[in-house]
């Protein structure tokens, strides 16, 4: 699967980014000086790329011999039970390498990194799946790798530190700010405006500034063009809601693109509702935050009264960023995907009813993702089909998962 | 009060070049970095760089992190940074705002520009962003009357440098190393290239900075470019001290030994 084969692709014409990497007011470039020029060759370097047939075909190799592209959809008939009878069909990245749609973007970054003749990669992580595919396309390419995590992460994700580790990373832990994610990006930021001229920064996630929201989507876009193509052989028709969850929202952006000409198609982005929007303690960037600057582009912030950014909380360590990529504030704006936050409870509700239904451990990420197909199948009838993205497997959350039902998991984990 | 083009003139005539001196406002205490920042001026400071506290500042290293955070844990607020230029700005010196984006468009760029010209403010130097993401901001203050102080780094094209300078005013800030702010042991022969190129693109003044906390540096750097920015050392020297007025002793004995560095005449 190519990342640009035009006969794969439907038009998103009006739902691209300008030259520039705005949409509308949202998108952009907002970093110190020193980083526009690496910017600068990251985005010639990608304009090259996607039109290359060398580079397509390395790209569309590694993904079948290694990844295990294309993941299959699964028709999950007992779990649609739960969905009022619509029929709920899930989109398997958790079935790819390492365990979650990250591996799509690294691998293409990663190509992209030796095409600019550069020998070594940072990236940042949160839950740490992020940071295992960068050290995994690292080892696999030959090239030094240092992730940043917070430190506070570390502790909740020593198993993930270990499996960097075991891969040949460095793993940094950053001790500033809140000790989380976002303070992980600025660490990441910091490197490479030091180290840039021999080091690429591989983002997770379709936010930062341009080129990065635009190229991380282009990199994720196979899961939709391949989930399309899989419902239409299935069905016989589009499916009439696409679901996903959204932290930084790659996943979400991978498996939307597809069908952003599909008008017929509703798209929903669930974030993080944490405790509940009206607690305060939550990732709900579209439901409680508001426009604003943050890692490098304009996008909806959670921030105080002086834009000042503002903790953000969520079960999941994937979905817990206080920021989300611009093309979700834009579609937000537009109101072409509908957004909506679930609760760390509803999120591990529909944890549960996937491990039992149709015994799969999905992410807690993907979990807040199937908790809103649920609702938006009882609220489409039983004649709907919805499309979600299952983005990565619960191993890593097994020790969450086991203390919020009060099992016992033994020793480390989370 | 002079302005910045007056004391670059006053600068140049003596033969030396300016000396700029950063704190964020808020630390130690809203007043402790008013008392620092006058205290810089008294040690022979010629401008104030006022920063804007902020939560996530990745061009800064450690040290302004840890005193910008303490700021932050102690409440200071938009407004306190407006009453600190307020403050500062009535010693006589240029008094600017060193911030991040986000902030000033919060507050609204128009509303904060403004403000900032009513309370004697002399300009912005903004962080991250750069010419083309800074329309509103162009506007506004071209209709304050601030200058708008971009930052050109040793990775930056000709072709950016043009395009940085020709929105410029004020001065330019030149990065004097790849990297974020902090006390380096060398100036970077970087520094010295990156002055060169920038003046082949403009007749603005040219200040150096990111790394430099001696006087022997600013010596250095004063003979190519019109002037010094110092700030992770003056961070340093109040965040070491026992209290804070020993801290603001230490910030004035910095500035004076700075001053013989940027070259010695004048006096203040």
């Amino acid at each position: 699967m190519s990342i640009d084969s035009p006969s794969q692709q439907t038009s998103v014409d009006g739902y691209d980014a300008d030259s520039t990497g705005h949409w509308g007011r949202f998108g952009g470039r907002f970093v110190p000086e020193a980083l526009v020029a690496a910017l600068d060759e990251l985005t010639a370097a990608f304009e090259q790329a996607r039109t290359d047939p060398d580079f397509i075909a390395t790209l569309a190799h590694l993904q079948r011999t290694y990844t295990g592209r294309p993941s299959p959809v699964t028709d999950a008939a007992r779990l649609a039970e739960h969905a009022g009878g619509a029929r709920i069909l899930l989109k398997r990245e958790d079935l790819n390498h390492t365990g979650s749609h990250k591996i799509n973007n690294v691998l293409g970054q990663a190509l992209l990194t030796q095409r600019m003749g550069k020998t070594r990669v940072i990236a940042e992580t949160g839950a740490g799946q992020h940071g295992v595919a960068t050290a995994t396309a690292c080892a696999l390419l030959g090239l030094e790798c240092t992730v940043y995590m917070g430190a506070e992460d570390t502790r909740r994700q020593a198993l993930n530190v270990a499996r960097m580790e075991l891969l040949g990373a460095e793993v940094v832990a950053v001790e500033t700010g809140s000790q989380t994610l976002k303070d992980a990006i600025n660490d990441a930021m910091r490197d490479w405006v030091t180290t840039v001229d021999r080091t690429h920064y591989i983002l997770g996630t379709v936010t930062g500034p341009h080129p990065f929201p635009t190229m991380v989507r282009d990199f994720q876009r196979v899961i939709g063009d391949e989930a399309r193509q899989q419902v239409l052989d299935l069905t016989g028709a589009l499916p009439d809601a696409v679901v996903a969850c959204v932290g930084g929202g790659s996943n979400a952006m991978g498996i939307f693109t597809a069908f952003l000409g599909d008008v017929g198609v509703r798209l929903y982005g669930f974030e993080a509702g944490g405790d509940g929007v009206e607690t305060g303690r939550h990732a709900a960037r579209m439901a409680g935050g508001s426009p604003g600057v943050l890692h490098g582009t304009r996008t909806y912030v959670m921030q105080d009264e002086m834009g000042q950014t503002v903790a953000s909380h969520s079960i999941s360590a994937g979905l817990d960023y206080p920021g989300v990529g611009p093309q979700h504030a834009w579609l937000h704006e537009t109101g072409r995907a509908t957004y909506a936050p679930v609760t760390d409870a509803e999120a591990m509700a529909a944890f549960e009813l996937v491990c039992r239904t149709e015994g799969i451990i999905p992410a807690i990420e993907s979990a807040h993702a199937v908790a809103g197909a649920l609702q938006v199948g009882r609220d489409l009838g039983p004649d709907a089909v919805v499309l979600v993205n299952l983005s990565g497997r619960g191993d890593k959350d097994v020790a969450t998962a086991a203390s919020w039902f009060g099992i016992s998991a033994g020793e480390g984990g989370a | 009060m002079s302005s910045l083009p007056e004391l670059f003139e006053r600068t140049r005539a003596e033969g030396r070049a300016a000396l700029i001196g950063y704190l964020p406002a808020g630390f130690p205490t809203v007043d402790g970095a008013i008392d620092a920042m006058v205290a810089m001026v008294e040690g022979g400071v010629d401008a104030i760089e006022v920063g804007l506290p902020y939560s996530d500042p990745l061009l800064d290293g450690p040290t302004i992190q840890a005193a910008v955070d303490r700021a932050l844990q102690t409440g200071a607020t938009t407004s306190d940074v407006l009453d600190t230029v307020r403050a500062v700005a009535q010693t006589g010196v240029p008094t600017l705002v060193m911030s991040y984006w986000n902030p000033i468009e919060r507050f609204g760029v128009d509303r904060f520009a403004h403000a900032l010209a009513e309370a004697g403010g002399s300009g912005v130097i903004t962080a991250d962003i750069t010419p083309e993401e800074a329309g509103d901001w162009l506007t506004a203050s071209e209709r304050e009357g601030l200058a708008r102080v971009f930052l050109v780094a040793p990775s930056s094209t000709n072709d950016r440098i043009a395009l940085t300078t020709a929105a410029a005013s004020g001065f330019v800030y030149a990065a004097a190393v790849m990297g974020v702010t902090g006390a380096r042991d060398q100036v970077a022969p970087a520094a010295r290239e990156l002055v060169e190129r920038t003046r082949a693109q403009t007749s603005l003044p040219i200040c150096v900075g990111l790394g430099v906390s001696s006087g022997g540096q600013a010596a250095e750097i004063a003979q190519f470019a019109d002037g010094v920015i110092v700030g992770s050392a003056f961070v340093r020297a109040l965040l070491d001290a026992e209290s804070t007025e020993a801290g603001i002793e230490g910030v004035r004995a910095l500035a004076a030994e700075l001053r013989v560095g940027v070259g010695a005449p004048g006096g203040t």
